[in-house]
């Protein structure tokens, strides 16, 4: 790593210029590492939306040949036409795809990656190496998953979430070798993060610039490690159930089996016993970031700092006693059923403390819109929507009515479309010019911001009123129901609002790749932000710093009466700021 | 990435702020260990579920599984993280010698323990105890057939399910463990890299080594005397 | 089209669909003021020349007030949500009287046993129609679930009753119905290829009716039909 003679000077600085391979693809530096998630996420995120535009088609115009769809075999959508297996598989993947490999990775495998070491000021994580096998793990996991496609009988048909004996029995589920490399992609997802856990949890621990205290660290890197934490010990859970299900699929055990005495409710307790901290590892990192976002964007020091991390810590520990509401209707004892409302109702109040709080640093603001200003105020307005959704299926006996309904749907998309997504978009564009030296264009941000904000209304909010009217999820043909059939024209308007959104989207592809050659250069710091890494020239280099910077106060100093800019960055030292004190050097 | 000198190998490479003054290498296996931890959790919840709610009687300890041989391969895991803690000792003492022979002992053990282990799944599958239970036709079956209590037949899939399951990944980490001692022992231990100063890597294996001789103990409790 | 809650058919509807307008309120207040908050700061904070943003770290009051109004306003709920909870789920909930019917889930059809002219499930009288569930107005049915296969789940929208059927499990779900009429029983628990048409019929009739019905039924199946 280094030399004992210059503990100070940088790991990798004098290094020779690296290979192309070792530079761009087995590179154990972080920032490439984050990058390379956001080049292969990105693309997962593509071919989730695209598997979502043709369950829309035939959810608007049931039976009818899709355009294009004529490329695909006759096992799946002959003429055009989907089949009722293909559809189930369209509905597997496109959870399956999203969740594991667009969202999460986009979260944690980028964001996490790229900031953890830039803003506490390490020259990278604490093993290296590690990490890029963990890129690498959940890139061949993501080929496997995309696998499942081209083997015989086509992919997993049973629902992201793989319900057992459904999932456990091809003979029932039709799908043989899909639904076994949908386990063996899991297992390797999960091998995956909690290589990267492991990794963010050390270097947050042990690899803080000096004077970077926890309680000046960003509100995005807490919530990283937060979610490090929920990964570490929730995605195991989900390796151990999908070994026995693949086991249960290929060697003849019984976990879930019941005619030999195997639980089908035991596959839907471990599932959601990751399921649920996997949940809130999909929405703190974009809650963390939007903080950051929101303080930058308002000039005001985020409003309470320390009930913001109390809050993420309360939200990641509730988050381990709530799996069971989404079992209220399984045949679970319905005492435990009461136990978990409450549980579940609690949890509304640290997240309704964030939201409060982000109002509260915008209050009194002197607001800038940027690009990922408003995104970031998106982010609040929409995930307030899905979060209050929430209470609706919280309520127990509301739940029996609204249980695997669009309501679910529609809830679910208001915190990962609206949510995480939205957050995504405020993170990309806002780090953009830290990974790539150039900015992403201001205009075409701000047309794909207010084209995405109402297309995604239009897509999403009827789902609520189609759950209320009591479709259920994962019908081929809704039609097929009486009391749905006066439905079908929401289905068409909600299709339609669909696919201009994903039209939307190709804006924010062109543009991201658009800015890559042809974006404004960017200076070092183009938002006048206070964090570590807007001290480095952008893109920052390899090896981050020449020098170990110090830090001297919170990340949040803007509008300080102490400067006459807006701004303090954490490492600029004023008259009144102290020397922080050094870790001892172990071993000495 | 050249390697660490020595010395610094223990202690951050750069000035930090305060963490938990346990070196990365080691935070990160402890970290690690907590995935792991859940990891059998899971296993071993979904045993004790199983179990519990499981339609008929398990069999009698020592009907199925082989006692005796299990008892004697627990010993070998124990002697195996003994010899370890001695390896540590000697390398915390700058001593080489002893660092080589306790360090290759314990390979040996955890070798010898895996081998074991692989002869009681050759001799239970002859016998015809599979994971998806007792093979028709086989001895296990007539046995179980005479007294379907005793063998707990009704349960039979549950109990090679869980018994092979969690047996075998435990064994999977025994056999990680002895590949990583190999390696270490061939490119650290025996050309003397190893120091006083610096055995980051015999204490970080060895943390490794004693979670999963603690898993064993747990397993051959739950498993084979329950 | 509907814009609202299906058309009440059950005992359960009145509860469950107050409890909706109940959250609907709650949150329809927490969402106006956030958002109409929102909206006001983007206009009234907008970024103007000169101006400088007020510098604080927070408010401890406030911090108090909404976690403590939040917290109140979910516990309450949650109190009330129990009652009606254990009414309708709850381990005791099922009325003594309560008319029994077997219903067997299996890929792609529900199998609905009437107890025949004992009133009593198991015994040689039973017979079986296939994707049909006749049952009488203003009395507790109990429905006694078993599945062939994989996991179904058992929904009357209007009856606002689900309840999933788990192979291995026995499990009861009881409801009462209002108002006779046609209905829709669907499977609300993805179970396969097929599962968009495991479908059947629900017929409330009124007491009278249904009697008529069953001893039809009875006798079409001791003929040898299915009566579907």
């Amino acid at each position: 790593m280094t030399t004992a003679a210059a503990p100070q000077a940088a790991p990798h600085a004098g290094h020779a210029p690296m290979s192309f391979w070792r530079k761009y693809i087995f590179s154990t530096d972080h920032k490439t590492i984050g990058i390379q998630f956001l080049f292969v996420s990105l693309f997962f995120l593509l071919v989730g939306g695209v598997l979502a535009m043709q369950i829309r088609w035939q959810l608007g115009f049931p039976g009818r040949p899709m355009p294009g769809g004529g490329i695909l075999p006759e096992t799946m959508a002959p003429g055009g036409v989907i089949l009722p297996e293909y559809y189930i598989q369209l509905v597997t993947m496109h959870g399956t795809f999203m969740v594991f490999f667009a969202i999460m990775p986009l979260l944690v495998g980028v964001f996490a990656n790229f900031l953890i070491p830039l803003k506490l000021g390490a020259h990278d994580m604490a093993f290296p190496r590690i990490n890029m096998w963990s890129f690498w793990t959940a890139f061949l996991a993501g080929l496997i998953m995309l696998a499942g496609f081209f083997v015989p009988d086509g992919a997993a048909r049973a629902g992201w979430t793989s319900y057992a004996p459904l999932s456990a029995r091809p003979d029932l589920s039709g799908a043989s070798y899909g639904q076994m490399l949908w386990c063996i992609s899991l297992v390797c997802l999960g091998l995956s993060s909690i290589l990267g856990s492991v990794n963010y949890i050390t270097t947050v621990i042990n690899n803080r610039a000096p004077g970077m205290t926890w309680f000046r660290m960003p509100l995005s890197v807490w919530s990283l490690f937060i979610t490090a934490i929920l990964g570490l010990l929730a995605l195991p859970v989900l390796s151990g159930a999908a070994i026995m299900l693949l086991f249960d699929q290929t060697i003849g055990t019984h976990f879930f089996d019941p005619a030999a005495g195997g639980q089908a409710l035991l596959w839907q307790h471990l599932f959601w016993f990751f399921g649920h901290p996997e949940v809130y590892i999909l929405i703190l990192p974009a809650m963390g970031m939007v903080s950051d976002i929101i303080a930058n964007g308002s000039r005001k020091p985020i409003f309470g700092y320390h009930s913001m991390v109390f809050a993420i810590v309360g939200i990641a520990f509730l988050g381990w006693m709530v799996w069971g509401h989404h079992m209220f209707v399984s045949g679970m004892n319905p005492t435990l059923g009461s136990t978990f409302m409450v549980s579940t109702l609690i949890i509304a109040v640290p997240s309704a403390i964030k939201v409060f709080n982000w109002m509260g640093t915008m209050w009194r603001g002197n607001l800038h819109f940027h690009v990922p200003m408003l995104n970031a105020v998106a982010f609040v307005a929409m995930f307030v929507i899905g979060g209050l959704s929430g209470i609706y299926m919280a309520a127990t006996p509301l739940d029996m009515f609204i249980h695997d309904t669009y309501f679910i749907v529609a809830h679910i998309h208001y915190v990962l479309f609206g949510g995480s997504l939205f957050a995504l978009f405020a993170a990309i564009t806002y780090w953009y010019p830290k990974m790539f030296g150039r900015l992403m264009s201001e205009r075409w941000g701000k047309i794909h911001f207010w084209l995405t904000f109402l297309f995604y209304n239009c897509t999403f909010f009827p789902m609520h009123i189609y759950g209320m009217g009591g479709a259920m999820r994962r019908l081929y043909d809704p039609t097929q129901y009486d009391f749905l059939k006066p439905y079908q024209p929401l289905n068409q308007f909600i299709s339609i609002s669909a696919f201009l959104l994903f039209a939307t989207q190709l804006i924010f592809f062109l543009n991201f790749w658009w800015s890559l050659f042809k974006g404004k250069r960017a200076e070092q710091n183009p938002w006048h932000d206070n964090g570590l890494e807007w001290t480095l020239p952008s893109p920052a280099p390899h090896g981050n710093w020449e020098r170990v910077p110090t830090v001297y106060r919170g990340p949040y100093e803007f509008s300080s009466p102490q400067v006459a800019e807006d701004y303090l960055p954490q490492t600029r030292k004023l008259p009144t700021d102290r020397e922080p004190v050094l870790a001892p050097v172990a071993g000495d | 990435m050249t390697h660490a000198v020595a010395a610094s190998a223990m202690r951050p490479p750069f000035p930090a702020e305060r963490g938990v003054d346990v070196y990365d290498k080691k935070l990160g296996m402890w970290v690690f260990l907590g995935s792991e931890v859940m990891f059998f959790t899971a296993l071993i919840g979904s045993y004790v579920i199983l179990r519990f709610g499981a339609p008929g009687p398990w069999a009698l300890p020592g009907k199925v599984l082989n006692i005796p041989v299990t008892a004697f391969n627990t010993f070998l895991l124990i002697c195996s993280s003994v010899s370890m803690v001695k390896a540590y000792a000697a390398i915390a003492n700058g001593d080489q010698k002893w660092l080589k022979i306790w360090f290759g002992l314990t390979i040996l053990c955890g070798a010898g323990f895996v081998g074991v282990q692989a002869y009681e799944y050759t001799h239970l599958i002859r016998h015809g105890f599979l994971p998806s239970g007792y093979r028709a036709g086989s001895e296990l079956a007539e046995l179980a057939a005479a007294n379907p209590v005793m063998y707990g037949q009704a349960v039979a899939g549950l109990y090679g399910s869980t018994f092979f399951t969690m047996t075998g990944f435990h064994g999977f980490h025994v056999t990680c463990g002895v590949i990583s001692m190999l390696y270490l022992y061939v490119t650290k231990v025996l050309p003397g890299k190893y120091s006083k100063a610096d055995h980051a890597g015999v204490e970080v294996v060895g943390l490794y080594w004693h979670f999963v001789d603690l898993v064993w103990i747990i397993l051959f409790t739950i498993v084979y005397l329950v | 089209m509907h814009w609202w809650l299906p058309q009440q058919g059950s005992t359960f509807a009145g509860p469950i669909d107050g409890l909706f307008i109940a959250i609907l309120i709650i949150t329809g207040i927490a969402f106006v003021l956030v958002e109409a908050g929102l909206v006001w700061f983007i206009f009234r904070y907008r970024r103007r020349p000169g101006r400088k943003a007020f510098y604080t770290h927070g408010n401890a009051r406030a911090e108090v007030i909404w976690t403590v109004i939040p917290a109140v306003t979910m516990v309450a709920l949650g109190v009330i949500s129990n009652h009606y909870w254990v009414q309708i789920k709850g381990r005791n909930s099922i009325p003594a009287n309560a008319y029994p019917i077997g219903i067997h889930a299996k890929q792609f059809e529900w199998q609905v046993t009437y107890p025949g002219p004992d009133g009593k499930l198991g015994t040689a009288d039973d017979f079986t129609v296939r994707n049909q569930l006749h049952v009488p107005v203003g009395r507790p049915i109990v429905v006694h679930l078993s599945s062939e296969d994989v996991i179904h789940s058992f929904f009357v929208p209007q009856l606002r009753v689900r309840q999933d059927v788990v192979p291995g499990m026995d499990i009861k779900a009881w409801f009462e119905a209002t108002v006779p009429g046609d209905y829709e029983l669907g499977c609300s628990q993805l179970c396969g290829m097929g599962h968009y048409k495991m479908r059947a019929r629900v017929t409330v009739h009124t007491q009278a009716d249904f009697e008529v019905w069953l001893k039809q039924a009875a006798q079409a199946a001791a003929g040898g039909g299915t009566g579907s």
